[in-house]
């Protein structure tokens, strides 16, 4: 149909992330911010929250995140500037998580629609630092700010033969933690209880609004610290520029869509997402496929799953 | 005017969807996919009728695919409607490539013969392109349709209480088949309109990227009715025209900002419509004064948006 033969172009995807080491760290660097999205992710659906807006939480990490950098890079030692652009981000993302959360709670603004507008609000907000008050000195282009120095990037950390970008182990670890607070605390029960019927956890004393807020928070946290992944990772742009988070938020929700709920199934699912997205970067120059095939076969790829999902529920229930 | 019929087909098609009680959340990439559908299929056989037919058939599929996911297979609608958002979106753009930056058919304006002398109102109403006509025929016909036919009570049965239609021998789910495939059908039609009338052509990106998202919105805001939904839509046409007014008269802001004004009053227009379900709101009144609390109420049970009680509900057949 597209004048193209698939196997071809699926044998250029896995070329494209796996043929060479550093085509290998692009892709493990595309895949801690789904790692650090993803989990987030896991917090707010097991409360049953569509939180849309983990996109827009992304972003406002990474500016909070530039933003710090750009205020305290010159006066504190470097590490010590790198972290607390992490902690503005983590702050960044939570906020404007909150905001989408406390229209919900206080509101009654759905979830999806809050976070959907905010993600919009996030995006102009980008663009307007990017062109506005951030430019770089002289010009005013959208090809992003003024890029940091090498001293405040993350660090990549030997693996032979791989150079591993150390974001991916920030991933991992907030995967586990996450995995952790879901099954192993107050929190993670609460949640379970309210993700399975709001209201008959209110009846039972839970204090909804607060753990939904609190549920919010902690996604658009680890959100938030995905854009300073974005804005510090080793091999990122190390600058900010619009569209940074390139639909990461979205494709995260993809990945836990995918999973169902699994910390170990996400781990995994979010490197394969990330292989096809960087693969499939090859496309455009080798076949003049559009680079969005990576996007057609991720969420192909979960439609068919819940399709199957679905089938197999019916077919058992017709046996049972 | 003129910009108005993709947004009042869409936001038509949606709501006929969500009152039979499923909701097509897919409607952003959904018409991004049938606006590039439209145009290939007119450009490649150069019949305008030849894409709008194209758009409502893939519109009806892509419906149809919400509910069997949703209504045979049981899965979550809001999780099958977002995936099928972004695999509409993305397939727009691959699909779409090869016509990107083309020339291609549109569709003429036809001015009414007897009306469109009228002084003022004559060149504003009576000299559209036929989109704008149809669009508020379709209008007028959906709630019709809704209010007054049988098929239509039987629709908002579905939606409402489909324990209690399915008592009276309705097959519901057939119903909410039907109906998802229809309003698909018709956001086709508006994602049509687009690439065939009001932005003539395809590229990547389109340009109406988020234009669905608003549109569920609108719905809500409309208060699952046409009449209101219409009257949503023709309202966020008239701000989008008013921000391209404010564009031009603000050389010095980003002109990347003015496109995304809309979304903060999305939210402010659902914050508005839902506000008045909340506890602290009801708290809130009770400490007003009579007179006043009277007025605030009245106001807000206008605004009210209540959904279709089983919108998203998954029929439980014993």
């Amino acid at each position: 149909m597209l004048g193209a033969s698939p196997v071809e172009a699926y044998r250029l995807i896995v070329a494209g992330a796996l043929g060479q080491p550093e085509r290998v760290a692009f892709v493990l660097s595309a895949w801690a911010p789904l790692l650090l999205a993803a989990a987030g992710l896991l917090v707010t659906f097991a409360a049953g929250l569509w939180n849309i807006g983990v996109e827009g939480q992304v972003l406002l990490g990474a500016v909070f995140a530039t933003g710090a950098l750009r205020a305290l890079g010159h006066l504190l030692p470097p590490p010590g500037a790198v972290l607390l652009a992490g902690l503005a981000a983590v702050l960044g993302g939570s906020l404007w998580a909150l905001l989408a959360g406390a229209l919900r709670a206080y509101g009654n603004v759905n979830e999806i629609f809050g976070g959907l507008g905010l993600n919009f609000i996030a995006g102009s907000l980008t663009v307007y630092l990017v062109l506005g008050p951030w430019a770089r000195p002289g010009i005013a282009s959208t090809s992003g700010t003024l890029p940091f120095a090498p001293s405040l990037w993350l660090p990549t950390i030997p693996v032979p033969p791989l150079e591993v970008p150390g974001e991916v182990f920030l991933g991992i670890a907030a995967m586990g933690a996450v995995s952790v607070a879901l099954r192993g605390t107050y929190f993670g029960l609460h949640l379970a209880a309210i993700g399975r019927s709001l209201r008959a956890a209110h009846l039972r004393g839970i204090p909804t609004t607060r753990e939904m807020l609190r549920a919010f928070a902690a996604c658009g946290g680890l959100a938030g610290l995905a854009g300073f992944v974005l804005v510090t990772g080793a091999h990122s742009r190390h600058q900010l520029f619009p569209l940074i988070s390139g639909g990461d938020g979205f494709l995260a929700i993809l990945v836990v869509l995918l999973a169902g709920r699994s910390a170990l199934a996400c781990i995994l699912i979010s490197g394969a997402f990330a292989a096809i997205s960087m693969g499939s970067l090859q496309l455009p120059l080798a076949m003049q496929l559009d680079s969005s095939m990576g996007g057609v076969i991720q969420s192909l790829l979960v439609l068919c799953a819940i399709l199957l999902r679905g089938l197999r529920a019916r077919l058992v229930s017709r046996e049972g | 005017m003129a910009a108005s019929p993709p947004v009042v087909f869409a936001v038509l098609g949606e709501t006929l969807a969500e009152r039979s009680g499923v909701i097509n959340l897919s409607l952003d990439g959904l018409l991004l996919l049938t606006a590039m559908v439209a145009f290939a299929a007119a450009r490649a056989t150069t019949t305008l009728l030849a894409g709008f037919a194209a758009a409502m058939a893939v519109g009806a599929l892509v419906g149809l695919v919400v509910a069997v996911a949703s209504l045979t297979l049981r899965q979550h609608q809001v999780a099958a409607g977002f995936v099928l958002t972004l695999l509409c979106q993305n397939l727009a753009y691959v699909l779409g490539a090869p016509v990107a930056h083309l020339p291609g058919p549109q569709v003429a304006h036809l001015p009414l013969p007897l009306f469109r002398n009228w002084p003022v109102l004559g060149p504003v109403l009576f000299s559209q392109d036929p989109l704008v006509y149809l669009s508020i025929a379709a209008t007028a016909a959906a709630w019709w349709y809704l209010a007054k036919t049988r098929p239509g009570l039987v629709l908002r049965g579905a939606g409402e209480r489909p324990a209690a239609a399915l008592a009276r021998g309705i097959h519901v789910t057939r119903v909410r088949y039907l109906y998802t495939l229809a309003g698909g059908a018709l956001v086709g039609l508006g994602g049509a309109a687009f690439s065939l009338a009001v932005k003539p052509g395809w590229s990547r990106p389109y340009g109406i990227e988020g234009t669905g998202w608003i549109v569920l919105a609108i719905v809500i805001f409309g208060n699952w009715d046409p009449l209101r939904g219409a009257a949503g839509a023709y309202l966020f046409v008239l701000l989008q025209t008013l921000a391209t007014v404010l564009q031009s008269l603000m050389p010095r802001v980003p002109t990347q900002v003015f496109p995304t004004l809309p979304f903060p009053l999305m939210i402010l227009a659902l914050l508005l419509v839902t506000v008045g379900n909340s506890e602290w709101v009801q708290r809130g009144l009770r400490r007003l004064p009579a007179g006043t609390r009277r007025g605030v109420v009245r106001v807000l049970r206008a605004l009210q948006a209540s959904p279709p009680a089983a919108l998203g509900v998954p029929l439980e057949q014993e």
